[in-house]
């Protein structure tokens, strides 16, 4: 490669890469395509060789029809993940275009290729579609769903959930119909249950398509929220009205029960969805409470717990979509408030890396379902529905929005209405939903046929030149914020006041019922689904300890503060301290820092019970974190004292003059905790757990920088001028003090 | 039966609180008899005592700092013009009134009013800045309610009020001025966090 960057200007350059990944990606499923013939044709010439002759020993024997299902599943993968990679090396195309587009190009592309060579191209199963790919990126979505947006505009996102599915489906069905009902069009067969349940299909704003959009043009909050919140919760009008008009397409005629049960179906169905959802997520944050033994397996649990709730709802026809959201939401906050900080991150990870690896797979396999599905065109009727698409989008959230914005605080401004009505696209549900059709319907070609049309229209057309147009009205572009103290303590502030001021007016609204559920909250499902003593905690200390930990981590990476303070979060006493930026003042915080109850550390890492679960040896750890803790409050020492330069001792044994340094720091703890705070080196072999809860090691960041230096130079007491003497005097006498320490670390504890 | 005159409220008393406050007329009347419900006096004005019945205000850690935004300076006792001055903070914004005369005095309602009004219920001293101990006090009664049990030292708060100080301080006196409350709640919605949609 670097020879080619010396000879061909970047975009040459570029080219190649594209050409070589395309190569190498569309080769890859091509021979996993290839039928196995020669399994066959080895097993076929052994038996009749072995009554003939001996045949010899086959030392190598290729049996591919073994692997053949794994072996595929993993190429399309691969091809997935290897096309995502290409795209990112090219700059200026993943500007231009959105990520879905190019994926969907190179699945048409990948498609034509296999049909070129004479095979069948594999069409989106929607079984799998609806069993594999979809549930991990709605986990994703909501386990991470922003709640404080999303439940101010709840009301909004249902009236265009639910009010805004129906006038599409309706309007698009009927016109379709009107249309069909036109001799020259030549639909003559098309009755009004069949393009009801058509309109239904293609209405839906599509999760996936909108995720993968609006996630590269960074829209504000708002406009984000309604429009993601509107895709997840149509899901359950959709289930409804399929299954519905799937059924009166069967018998035929409708009654006025029917539609009656109808309405009642979509109560059960939405909020028999919600409930399953909220029976998963309690039980997964109830058995969180226990986990703390076994670390390793928490991801697991959400996962899988999610996962249940999803097929369960699905079992009962429910919306899994919101059974899935809803669990999601419900364990979230205890569940965090249990698990370990590094199951958390691998929660995070995991979902993020599935999510995406599910939605590479869908748009490539959408792109090849193109190029295989049975197409059958009608050019009126193909384009009327493009066409009626966007204008029922646009009427509806027009429509709506008039309505809403008389109950509204903060209106609805004509940019925010056109980005939503803009963003309302349609993706692979849809296309799954089609394909589900039974042939009985004798359109059903056709429709699919329009479907692929609409999703094409909306990824490419409105997916590209939404992010021009955001740039062009000057839409609100999301505020990036890192968090603050100040925001949290004054908003939960300004709660408290609003509270008041609604009892005063003796008005039950908003923040009255907030408070109550908050309160209940507090008092009766904390208390169950919280490990230990942390459902005690206020919301504001977890609020301000994690802050503190994640600025701890950003400033230890960003080289502002090279040495690791030593430090430490205990159950009780949570409250990490900012890292004063000024060298000065820094001094005094270390110092104040290592007053801390570095015992109360030792006691843990000591009477916690390790086992076979956990991530590191056992004795290990225990050797680990303690040569860190030593070693890092040495080196901070050393750096302390630099004035100090007593060199003695430099041949002092290490254990030595570690003991020297528990001696006198147990002399300096005092009973009371001190504001700490925890620093995060993300060093091998372990990323020091900060939160810790008393399970987790709460690692000394580890100073992997090999701590060698005078020893001696380490001699503050960090508990001001008399403390420095009295570790010089320490220091230089070691003699006496040792007897006496050798059992003062181990008896302390 | 006392006698009910005073109970009434004249049309030229609601076209000025309208004025004053924004409020419409069914507004108004509507608040008119919440007052009067929780006016046990009968006297057309209303105590401490009176607020402190309200069950809500009892276990709001900022009850007592919310009654007291209703009192005007060194008085006890509240009419219905100070009653109404006070919750015409908490209207929602119009988009109408954003493009008002410039030369008429800002409304009760507007973002800065409204930060003043929060602004005020921190700094009891009335010295325009909220000190470390005005914020330790808030923190201590926000965090600690409700919980019995819960042992967080005053040390703790205070490592935590000095964080919000420091990240807040921006002229260096150790305190929050208004203006440096204006600048941290910039990214808040305050038009939507601080309106009851009741008062539209």
């Amino acid at each position: 490669m670097p020879a080619f960057s010396c000879a061909f200007p970047g975009c040459r350059r570029d080219l190649l890469v594209i050409v070589l990944v395309v190569f190498v990606g569309i080769g890859l499923p091509i021979e996993a395509s290839a039928p196995a013939y020669q399994s066959h044709g080895t097993e076929g010439s052994y038996l009749t060789n072995v009554t003939n002759t001996k045949k010899a020993f086959p030392v190598l024997a290729v049996n591919y029809k073994h692997v053949r299902q794994p072996f595929e599943i993993a190429l399309w993968i691969l091809l997935a993940l290897l096309m995502k990679l290409g795209f990112h090396l090219i700059p200026r195309l993943s500007g231009v275009v959105p990520e879905s587009c190019l994926l969907i190009v190179v699945g048409l592309l990948v498609g034509g290729l296999i049909k070129v060579i004479g095979e069948e191209p594999p069409v989106l199963d929607s079984q799998l579609f609806f069993l594999c790919l979809l549930p991990p990126i709605i986990l994703d979505a909501g386990y991470f769903l922003p709640i404080r947006p999303f439940t101010e505009n709840v009301g909004t996102i249902l009236v265009f959930a639910v009010i805004g599915t129906l006038w599409n489906t309706f309007f698009m069905g009927g016109l379709l119909y009107a249309l069909c009902q036109i001799e020259s069009v030549g639909l003559g067969g098309v009755d009004l249950l069949a393009c009801l349940l058509f309109g239904s299909i293609v209405s839906a704003v599509d999760p996936v398509a909108v995720l993968a959009v609006f996630e590269e043009i960074h829209i504000n909050e708002l406009v984000h929220i309604l429009v993601f919140g509107e895709s997840l919760l149509n899901d359950a009008v959709t289930v409804v009205l399929y299954n519905l008009f799937e059924e009166f397409a069967k018998v035929g005629t409708v009654t006025v029960l029917d539609v009656f049960l109808g309405v009642v179906c979509f109560f059960v169905v939405s909020l028999g969805g919600v409930l399953v959802g909220a029976i998963y997520g309690f039980l997964a944050a109830f058995t969180s409470r226990f986990t703390s033994h076994t670390r390793v397996i928490e991801p697991l649990f959400v996962f899988l717990y999610s996962y249940m709730a999803y097929l369960s709802s699905e079992m009962f026809h429910l919306s899994g979509i919101m059974a899935l959201i809803v669990c999601g939401v419900v364990m979230r906050p205890y569940v965090e408030a249990n698990i370990s900080h590094k199951s958390y991150t691998t929660i995070k990870y995991f979902l993020k890396m599935w999510s995406s690896v599910s939605e590479t797979l869908i748009f490539i396999f959408l792109g090849v379902s193109t190029v295989a599905g049975p197409h059958a065109w009608n050019w009126t009727f193909v384009i009327t529905t493009v066409i009626l698409c966007l204008v029922s989008r646009v009427l509806g959230v027009i429509g709506l929005t008039f309505i809403i914005n008389k109950f509204r605080i903060v209106k609805l401004t004509k940019k925010d209405q056109f980005i939503v009505a803009y963003g309302g696209l349609r993706g692979a549900i849809a296309f799954s939903l089609g394909y589900l059709l039974s042939n009985r319907h004798q359109m059903r070609n056709l429709f699919l046929t329009a479907i692929i049309t609409v999703i094409f229209f909306t990824v490419f057309v409105q997916g590209m030149t939404i992010r021009p147009l955001v740039e062009l009205l000057a839409v609100k572009k999301k505020k990036e914020s890192k968090p603050s103290i100040n925001e949290e303590i004054h908003t939960e502030f300004l709660n408290h006041l609003l509270t008041g001021v609604e009892g005063v007016c003796g008005h039950y609204g908003h923040y009255h019922w907030k408070e109550k559920l908050n309160r209940f909250n507090k008092t009766y499902v904390k208390r169950w689904l919280i490990a230990g003593e942390n459902f005690k905690e206020p919301e504001l200390i977890a609020f301000y300890r994690k802050m503190e930990l994640k600025q701890a981590i950003m400033m230890v990476e960003s080289g502002q503060l090279p040495s690791a303070l030593p430090s430490t979060i205990s159950m009780q006493n949570i409250q990490p301290r900012a890292i004063p930026r000024v060298s000065k003042k820094r001094e005094e915080e270390i110092r104040r820092i290592l007053r801390s109850n570095l015992q109360n550390n030792k006691q843990k890492m000591r009477s916690r019970s390790y086992s076979r679960h956990t991530l590191f040896d056992a004795d290990e750890e225990d050797n680990v974190s303690e040569v860190r803790l030593r070693k890092t409050k040495m080196e901070m020492e050393r750096r302390m004292s630099h004035y100090l330069t007593v060199p003695a001792n430099r041949e002092s044994p290490r254990p030595g003059v570690r003991r020297v340094r528990f001696e006198s720091d147990n002399q300096v703890f005092s009973a009371d905790s001190v504001p700490t705070v925890h620093f995060e080196q993300p060093s091998p072999p372990s990323t020091p757990d900060a939160v810790s809860l008393e399970e987790e090691v709460p690692k000394r960041p580890s100073l992997e920088a090999d701590i060698e230096g005078p020893r001696g130079n380490a001699s503050d007491n960090h508990q001001g001028e008399l403390d420095y003497q009295r570790l010089a005097r320490c220091l230089s006498d070691p003699g006496p003090n040792k007897d006496k320490e050798e059992d003062d670390p181990f008896m302390s504890c | 039966m006392g006698s009910r005159a005073s109970s009434l409220l004249r049309e030229e008393e609601i076209e000025e609180i309208k004025k004053e406050t924004g409020f419409s007329h069914s507004q108004i009347t509507r608040l008119y008899s919440r007052f009067t419900s929780l006016d046990k006096g009968e006297n057309g004005t209303l105590g401490r005592e009176d607020f402190q019945r309200i069950p809500e205000l009892a276990i709001n850690p900022l009850g007592d700092r919310i009654i007291n935004a209703f009192f005007p300076e060194g008085e006890d006792q509240v009419n219905f013009r100070g009653f109404m001055r006070t919750l015409a903070h908490f209207r929602p914004i119009e988009d109408n009134e954003k493009n008002k005369d410039p030369t008429a005095s800002e409304p009760l309602n507007s973002r800065i009013n409204k930060l003043l009004f929060a602004f005020q219920l921190y700094d009891l001293d009335r010295d325009d800045k909220i000190s470390r101990d005005e914020l330790l006090q808030v923190l201590r009664m926000m965090v600690l309610r409700m919980m019995v049990g819960v042992n967080i030292s005053d040390e703790q708060l205070g490592s935590i009020a000095d964080r919000t100080i420091q990240e807040a301080d921006q002229n260096g006196d150790n305190s929050i001025s208004f203006n440096e409350f204006i600048k941290v709640l910039e990214k808040v919605d305050v038009e939507q966090k601080m309106s009851i949609r009741f008062l539209h």
